[in-house]
């Protein structure tokens, strides 16, 4: 069954990226660090901020921040003063799906460019981040048990690995791939050299989860501009099409899931696909930047994505099909797990991974090949959306 | 003010985006000590209603029951009990009264608070399919009943798929919560589904 009614007629690009740095800690403020990503962005496109028509900003839960309705607060360093703006929110899942609202905009006819910033800063939330999270629970049955956030992961994690008889050597390898991955990338906070068995012996904080296993709290913030067909093609002389974009949630009973296959992530995948014209997805897509804010989920991912048979993606990880320089280069970015997660700008940093990949600008990250189309994937909510976007170089 | 240290910005950086990033990290000492941060506690109380589902669930845990609702055109039964079926947008059919046993789905041993501050016991939670409900529902709970404190020792005694019952707390102690259920405990022989 066809997941969309038709085929959209207006074509949208991506024609500048920017990144702040991504840190533990910053001194900068949110406003400040969107700033940094959002001018990058219109500077590499050649545009200033009078040319933007409209801006988006993802951001995710206020409870981080301590400020509510901070879509609004952080509209002026996202450069949305005196203009439409729409703040995208769906947890983790923001970052991509941040692109796809602005791909809305611009492949309705409404506007020919805009600006899409995404900014988080975690580190302000005391004692830690984790706190904002307490409240995604059910109020009446689930939050007397006290679960935190690490729990659902680990449940999930536990699930998948009992599903498959994965081990948790194979998911360790995740780990030691990314932050090896993000050596190269300039942004990165996590980056380190580090083998399966350091995995193993970090501290177990929800078995199977072990400490090294998770994303760290991160500052940070990404931008890219979106430019219709014509006015990109007047910007840029390489603009990275958005070919396709999906999003699904699955139920709020997530006790009532089959935790062991995200299959609203094939739901999104299988969206974005069709309006891309991908119809064989381990052969059309060259480059992947699936969401790896724990190791076990890029895994999970690309098997939704289908870039792996269900329970196998440990298994092609494990015999190096998801290197940098292996047949389906995997978070080339480094991902979340090296470069860092800053939740909304960490999906929309691997928008900005896709551009520089598919434009053949990634240097020392640069995957081998002529790669033409690549797939961005970011999750979030309790456990329950997938946000896809397709990019190509044509 | 802050004594900002200025990252060293790599001239040129070997990958994109090819120019010096801006940020401004700070360390602990900094963090703590000199930069112009302020704190806020909120203080904000909730009165949340259970809801109608809910409300009769609860009422069934004060007596000891975990009731399940059933909706005749998808055929499932579900559990935690809701007042509509999500899929088919109607009106559930039927209460039923499930079984207060079940299997686990899948587990985890945790080892720390939320604001990682280490546990000593670890807490076991899961999702406990409940019996009597269509395959795969459950809802989140804690194992217990176990001993030992290590995943050697825990995993010794849990397992995905190990059939759990329900430990109640006595009947003058309940208050029609989730936690009238202290946790589920493994069972050697399980009844019938
Ligand atoms: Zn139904």
């Amino acid at each position: 069954m066809s997941l969309i009614k038709r085929k959209p007629q207006r074509r949208v690009a991506v024609i500048g990226a920017g990144l702040s740095l991504f840190m533990r800690r910053a001194l900068d403020t949110g406003k400040e660090l969107a700033y940094y990503a959002a001018s990058q962005a219109l500077q590499t496109a050649g545009i200033r901020l009078k040319d933007i028509q409209a801006v988006v900003m993802a951001t995710a839960p206020d409870a981080f921040d301590g400020v509510h309705m901070k879509g609004e607060w952080l509209l002026d360093g996202a450069g949305g003063v005196g203009k439409p703006y729409l703040r995208a929110y769906v947890g983790g899942g923001s970052g991509v799906f941040s692109i796809i609202s602005g791909w809305m905009m611009v492949a309705s006819g409404l506007f020919d460019l805009v600006l899409v910033v995404a900014e988080e800063k975690m580190s302000s939330c005391q004692p830690h981040p984790q706190g904002a999270f307490l409240t995604i629970f059910d109020h009446t049955i689930e939050r007397p048990l006290g679960p935190n956030l690490l729990w659902i992961f680990s449940l999930e994690q536990q699930r998948y690995m009992a599903a498959y008889g994965i081990r948790n050597e194979d998911i360790a390898l995740v780990s030691v791939k990314n932050k090896h991955n993000a050596l190269a990338h300039p942004a990165a906070q996590v980056a380190a050299h580090l083998t399966v068995k350091d995995i193993l012996d970090s501290d177990v904080v929800a078995w199977p989860v072990h400490r090294l296993m998770v994303s760290p709290i991160s500052d940070g913030a990404a931008a890219v501009v979106l430019a219709s067909e014509q006015v990109a093609r007047r910007l840029s002389d390489r603009p990275i099409w958005i070919q396709g974009v999906g999003w699904c949630l699955d139920t709020s009973y997530w006790g009532n899931r089959d935790l062991a296959y995200p299959r609203y992530v094939e739901k999104a995948a299988w969206m974005a696909y069709e309006m891309a014209g991908v119809t064989e997805p381990r052969k059309q897509i060259h480059v992947a930047e699936p969401y790896d804010p724990f190791a076990y989920k890029e895994l999970h991912h690309l098997e939704g994505l289908q870039l792996a048979d269900r329970g196998q993606a440990p298994e092609d990880l494990a015999r190096g099909r998801f290197d940098r320089t292996g047949e389906l280069p995997s978070c080339p970015s480094g991902g979340l797990m090296g470069v860092g997660n800053p939740i909304a700008a960490a999906g929309l940093m691997k928008i900005c991974e896709l551009f520089w990949q598919l434009r053949r600008e990634a240097g020392a990250r640069q995957v081998p090949g002529n790669p033409e189309r690549g797939v961005a994937q970011a999750w979030g909510d309790l456990m329950q959306i997938g946000t896809v976007a397709v990019l190509g170089v044509r | 003010m802050a004594r900002t240290r200025a990252k060293p910005a790599t001239a040129r950086a070997p990958a994109p985006p090819y120019v010096p990033l801006r940020g401004h990290p700070l360390n602990e000492e900094e963090f703590r000590g000199q930069v112009g941060s302020t704190t806020w506690v909120p203080r904000l109380e909730y009165a949340w209603d259970a809801g109608v589902a809910i409300s009769r669930f609860l009422d069934g845990l004060r007596e000891g029951k975990i009731y399940g609702v059933r909706c005749r055109r998808c055929g499932r039964t579900v559990t935690p009990p809701r007042a509509f079926c999500e899929l088919d947008f109607k009106p559930m059919d039927e209460w039923i009264e499930l079984r207060d046993t079940g299997t686990i789905n899948t587990f985890s041993i945790c080892y720390v608070t939320w604001d990682m501050k280490p546990l000593r016991v670890p807490q076991i939670p899961a999702v406990i399919e409940i019996d009597g409900t269509s395959p795969r529902v459950g809802f989140l709970h804690l194992v217990g009943g176990v001993r030992g404190r290590t995943v050697t020792e825990i995993r010794r005694q849990v397992r995905v798929g190990l059939p759990v019952r329900a430990v109640w707390k006595p009947p003058a102690k309940r208050e029609g919560a989730i936690t009238d259920i202290l946790h589920f405990e493994p069972v050697r022989k399980r009844a019938n589904r």
